[in-house]
């Protein structure tokens, strides 16, 4: 899957604006697996493009910003396919800027925002509403997905052709499945006529009823009701088929067990338009960590068992999973200072994502930093969008990240509006220090000093 | 010992001091004056926001016995119908700055997620499927009483585990002081991964029955065979009833209550030498006891790293007597 479309046309307050003054990276290890660098260079920025990469120390500072990033790490920015920003409706928990601020400040230089808001986004007006206010507030370029059936209630199609041509950039009722085969292979169909990919959370409901963490030894424990891996398994499977058997493309978000990553292995290798994204939760905790019985733990799909785990990495390693998506999904504390069971779903995650899988899973020499970087802005390709780069004449989306630095995540508070992070507290290595989104600087860490030419 | 949360939160040397603590309550149980000063001007709340008889009874006799004012709260009827969250619930009892609260809620952890909102000292009376842990407690009372210790003792805890805190409690301080355990019910009221989760052997069916030492059974639901889980309450008693054919001469038999007559066990056991379940509501009261003195009197401190020598601790005294 290649993308065509460039970042920047998302909609974000850089949307039609001129030009920022040029920036040089200057001396940075520039790190970009699928440009096959990875060597200390100078990045010059001009005109929102990447204009030279020269040996460091040769990179043309007429005029411009240098920031020196010696001992410093410069990567393509990242890409999150898969993110809630609670607007319209749930503005207290999250909105399109601070959203898009926790983003900035954790690498990203584009973010697609899913429909289960309140109202759910199922309609054009809502679309270009969003776009709309996007273009005001937004600190990074924003996509905006729009629910596959009407009120996300699962019956009936939406208006999709109208909504890609509003500029909805996919589809998907994520915070529910669609239980409906029927429902799906229609919807996969009026993909032919709608373009754009149908993204799916994928849960038997029947299977998953009652539940409220992974089905395992330790829901045995607590007694709590489980979720089982076949509940998301068993969907793929379905959803696989009738995509093949439709010749549609699909996007399976937020695996969570190795069934589901034996799942899509299969239908990759039957030849299906099929990706898929991991967390950065999945990624490095287990259901172990429930038996705090803290809610911070609590999300759909649940933590599971350690060899979930490692099957999640391992798809990461061998290409089998696309991409990392965080599933960033803010809750306000009256939703999560509550028991367990009753607790809402979901963790924060825009702005721990790069340091939590660094931390937990490249520092102990379980992922290649590549792959992280790699996988990181993997999200951008699979909805259509060209995958961030550093070459010349690229559009600039960089990321400036200190790896030696050690922060507690947390500690000095969050972009985000909304606290419930699992990784609050940790000791985390790796801190994002500078993101350019789109040619444009969106984020600097307030103690990063720098020094104009 | 702060707070009792669950069993999987002690150790053996807190059930022995709860167990010896409970022995001399129940001799003074057995004077004419069944009343002790020693939690004299201190207030329990007594917070349930499930019903129950023999435990809300059980632990507001044991505060009385000790002297406690008790503030009763249920959820029907008060402010927890009108909407309120259990923080804030929570929040308005701690203002009359009791010493504990003991909580009975219909979810996992409720009880310990109360501990981060008042100062006082919490007592768990059940949380959800999770724990309920002066329930296994006076258990493990009633069965020391009896048989003078557990260590080797084969237990066999049979019914719907799936659905019961009993059951979790119970195997987890059986086997902490030193008992097998094995649990057997119907696959579909077995939870997956409780053999290695709760450390017992699990059984399908009570083929096996004759080894244990101890049966206990478990009160079944009459509506879980509206979810599946058992074709009829008739198939599950012909699988699974504890009777006097089944249960062996030497072999007790324990149940949490209430039963549900000629389900989980036929009534000629339930009656029979062999059970405990009057015994059981005789040990819950001075279990209670000893649990409600231990966080209130015990002085445990056992955020400081230290822990009070049993020795030191006063003896309980009746009323009326010499302190």
């Amino acid at each position: 899957m290649t993308g065509s479309r460039p970042i920047s046309s998302l909609d974000w307050r850089g949307t039609g604006a001129d030009p920022e003054g040029d920036i040089v990276l200057a001396g940075a290890r520039v790190l970009d697996p699928r440009e096959g660098i990875d060597a200390s260079r100078d990045i010059v920025v001009r005109g929102g493009e990447i204009a030279e990469l020269a040996p460091a120390g040769d990179g043309e500072a007429d005029g411009a910003e240098v920031i020196e990033a010696e001992g410093m790490s410069v990567f393509p920015a990242f890409f999150d396919p898969h993110v809630h920003l609670r607007t319209p409706g749930r503005e207290d928990e999250e909105d399109l800027e601070t959203g898009s601020r926790a983003a900035a400040a954790g690498g990203y230089c584009g973010v697609l925002a899913m429909a289960n808001t309140e109202p759910p986004v199922d309609s054009a007006a809502d679309v270009a509403a969003l776009r709309e206010e996007a273009r005001e507030r937004a600190a990074i370029p924003i996509g905006f997905l729009a629910c596959v059936t009407r009120g996300m209630e699962g019956s009936e199609l939406t208006e999709m052709a109208e909504l890609a041509a509003a500029g909805a950039v996919g589809f998907s009722d994520d915070g529910l499945p669609i239980s409906s085969a029927r429902v799906l292979r229609r919807a996969l169909q009026y993909q032919r006529l709608a373009g754009r990919p149908i993204a799916l959370h994928e849960e038997d409901a029947e299977l998953s009823a009652g539940g409220a963490m992974h089905e395992g030894t330790v829901s045995a424990a607590l007694g709590i009701g489980g979720v089982p891996s076949v509940s998301e398994s068993t969907m793929i499977a379905r959803d696989a088929a009738l995509a093949a058997y439709e010749d549609a493309r699909v996007h399976i978000q937020h695996l969570s067990a190795a069934e589901s990553v034996a799942a899509v292995e299969q239908a990759k290798a039957g030849g299906v338009a099929i990706s898929c994204e991991a967390t950065p939760h999945h990624l490095t905790l287990t259901d172990e960590e429930v038996r705090s019985l803290d809610s911070r733990f609590k999300m759909n799909p649940p933590l599971r068992a350690e060899t979930d785990r490692q099957a999640l990495i391992e798809g990461l390693r061998s290409g089998a999973i696309d991409c990392i998506a965080t599933d960033h999904a803010p809750h306000s504390p009256d939703e999560k200072e509550v028991p367990f069971e009753q607790a809402a779903m979901g963790v924060t995650g825009l702005e721990t994502a790069f340091s939590a899988i660094y931390t937990e899973l490249v520092l102990p020499g379980v992922l290649e930093l590549a792959t992280l970087v790699e996988r990181l802005s993997g999200g951008a390709e699979p909805f259509g969008f060209v995958a961030p780069r550093i070459a010349p004449g690229a559009e600039a989306n960089l990321v400036l990240v200190d790896t030696e630095a050690e922060w507690d995540a947390g500690a000095e508070g969050w972009e985000s509006r909304s606290h419930n992070s699992c990784f609050a507290g940790m000791r985390l290595r790796g801190r994002v220090l500078m993101t350019i989104a789109a040619g444009r600087v969106a984020y600097r860490q307030r103690s990063f000093a720098m020094g104009v030419a | 010992m702060r707070h009792l949360l669950s069993i999987e939160d002690l150790d053996r040397e807190d059930i022995d001091r709860i167990m010896e603590r409970a022995a001399s309550f129940a001799e003074v149980g057995r004077r004419d004056i069944k009343k002790v000063p020693t939690l004299r001007g201190r207030t329990i709340v007594s917070l349930f926001y499930e019903s129950s008889t023999r435990t809300s009874s059980s632990f507001e006799l044991a505060a009385k016995r000790l002297s406690a004012d008790v503030v009763s709260v249920k959820a029907a009827g008060s402010a927890v119908d009108k909407g309120e969250s259990l923080k804030d619930t929570i929040a308005t009892l701690s203002a009359y700055a009791p010493e504990a609260i003991v909580i009975r809620h219909p979810y996992a952890g409720a009880a310990k997620l109360v501990t981060g909102w008042t100062s006082a000292a919490v007592v768990n009376a059940g949380d959800g499927k999770h724990e309920h842990p002066s329930q296994a407690l006076l258990d493990a009372y009633t069965l020391l009483d009896r048989l003078g210790t557990l260590e080797g003792k084969r237990i066999w805890i049979v019914g719907d585990v799936l659905h019961s805190r009993v059951a979790r409690s119970c195997a987890l301080c059986f086997r902490m002081l030193g008992a097998e355990v094995t649990i057997c019910g119907p696959p579909t009221l077995i939870p997956r991964g409780a053999a290695e989760g709760l450390g017992v052997a699990v059984a399908d069916d009570l083929a096996d029955l004759g080894e244990a030492d101890v049966v206990y059974a478990l009160r079944m639901q009459r509506e879980r065979m509206k979810e599946s889980f058992v074709p009829s309450i008739r198939e599950y008693a012909a699988n699974y009833q504890i009777d006097s054919r089944r249960l062996g001469p030497r072999q007790l038999l324990m149940h949490p209550g209430p039963v549900n007559r000629g389900v989980e066990l036929s009534p000629e056991v339930i009656d029979g030498p062999a059970s405990l379940i009057t015994a059981q509501v005789e040990s819950g009261l001075v279990v209670r006891m000893a649990i409600l003195y231990e966080i209130l009197a015990g002085g445990d401190p056992r955020g400081a790293g230290a822990r009070a020598d049993d020795a030191e601790l006063p003896a309980p005294t009746p009323i009326g007597e010499p302190a």
